[in-house]
């Protein structure tokens, strides 16, 4: 395996907390062995702001603005294989118990009456990315090729899962890899 | 001594008593049938269509049908776990199952079914609907979003406890669980933590306060065991031989 091209990975965090990322890196050293198998496009570990045409693109968060969208249709198009990684991009996750409250409510919560806020007002810079009423898993707006469940996902099940892929097997997980929590 | 009547589950042979339901009888020979509005201490409800099996060419829910001599039942079939598992999504999507924030993630038997059908996502679209969580009373939280309207919760308050607690309002996707007292909260009914509707929720919906993480999560009842192999209280093992 270690002859073989290098896979491409992209990996993103939309509506997430970087705790599936987190996790990416939990497999400790076992991340030497991961490099031998693959090489990072875009990603918050390469800083690189695109991404490129790829073999694997991994989406941890769900979908929760505009740039999101922009963001997810980009990976989409470039990579062979889409993941979603982790509750948020599954479900919505947690970022999801917003969507029974009204978004300004949101906001006056955040910005205004927030603990320590005086005189807050809401951000309405134009760079800002529109947000929507409710978050959404990543599915229901792009085809999702594979899911890996887990808040976040344990390091053991991403290895697994990741080694899988490499190797050209159907990722399966073992029952005690497999948690929604 | 009369013969033992016998039916086949997936070829197995399974003994059974007159009047004992598919699910009862497998049950007692340790075999687990996914299920989630089933428990052996209540009238069967019939209603959650997990326990699906094909009995002689026709499908019913395991729960609900009896036993006879020579039937012959499908239950591990590739296409019934499909239809299990598409339930089990539709299941999730319908209320606000958000696991990681779910005192009862690990001890939920929804959940728990959809790791023994090895489901990776709900699939289907999120109606992420509005549901409201009624905290009132002092011991027991009702937190609707998890409720999958399994009624056993209904049926213990009625059935054992006696005192009609809970109830089914609304019609098909506004049904939803309702508290019989004139205010509608729980707090002005006699609900008492020790009755058995209070612990009686196979998810996270109706919970003890002040117990949620007595047990850790990775320790939990699901964690590491299929609920196949580590089923419900009161179903631990089979009852005869």
């Amino acid at each position: 395996m270690a002859e073989a091209k290098k896979l491409r990975v992209a990996t993103c965090s939309l509506a997430g907390c970087f705790g599936c990322h987190m996790s990416l890196l939990d497999i400790d050293e076992k991340l030497f062995e991961l490099v031998k198998h693959i090489e990072f496009d875009r990603s918050p570990l390469t800083d690189i702001k695109t991404c490129g045409p790829c073999d694997i693109g991994i989406v941890e968060g769900g979908v929760c603005n505009a740039e999101n969208v922009h963001v997810l249709k980009a990976f989409r198009k470039n990579c062979r294989i889409l993941v979603a990684l982790g509750a948020c991009a599954i479900t919505g996750g947690i970022p999801s118990w917003r969507n029974n409250v009204d978004l300004w409510d949101c906001f006056q919560e955040v910005y205004h009456y927030g603990i320590g806020l005086e005189k807050g007002q809401v951000p309405n810079d134009p760079e800002l990315p529109l947000p929507f009423d409710k978050v959404h898993p990543i599915n229901e707006v792009v085809r999702v090729d594979y899911f890996l469940p887990g808040c976040p996902p344990p390091a053991d099940a991403i290895w697994k899962f990741l080694t899988d892929l490499a190797a050209g097997r159907e990722p399966k997980l073992d029952y005690e890899m497999l948690h929604y929590d | 001594m009369s013969q033992t009547k016998t039916f086949s589950l997936d070829g197995r042979t399974i003994p059974f008593e007159e009047g004992e339901t598919i699910m009862e009888a497998a049950a007692a020979a340790g075999v687990y049938i996914p299920h989630l509005c089933h428990h052996p201490e209540f009238k069967p409800h019939g209603s959650c269509k997990l326990c699906t099996v094909n009995i002689g060419g026709r499908l019913g829910a395991a729960c609900t049908n009896r036993a006879a001599e020579g039937m012959q039942v499908e239950s591990e079939t590739e296409a019934i776990n499909a239809d299990r598992l598409a339930l089990t999504q539709m299941l999730f999507v319908e209320g606000n199952h958000i696991c990681p924030s779910c005192e009862k993630s690990g001890n939920c038997q929804l959940q728990a079914v959809a790791y023994h059908l090895g489901m990776l996502t709900p699939h289907f679209t999120h109606f992420y609907p509005s549901r409201d969580v009624d905290a009132s009373h002092p011991d027991v939280l009702l937190e609707r979003n998890r409720c999958i309207l399994c009624e056993l919760c209904v049926r213990a308050s009625r059935d054992v406890d006696g005192k009609n607690v809970f109830g089914i309002g609304g019609r098909g996707i506004k049904a939803r669980l309702i508290v019989n007292s004139a205010s509608g909260r729980l707090a002005d009914t006699d609900l008492s933590v020790t009755d058995r509707a209070a612990e009686v929720c196979p998810t996270g919906a109706i919970i003890r306060k002040r117990h949620g993480f007595t047990v850790p999560i990775g320790h939990r009842l699901y964690d590491r065991r299929d609920i196949a192999e580590a089923p419900v209280a009161g179903m631990e093992g089979p009852k005869r031989g």
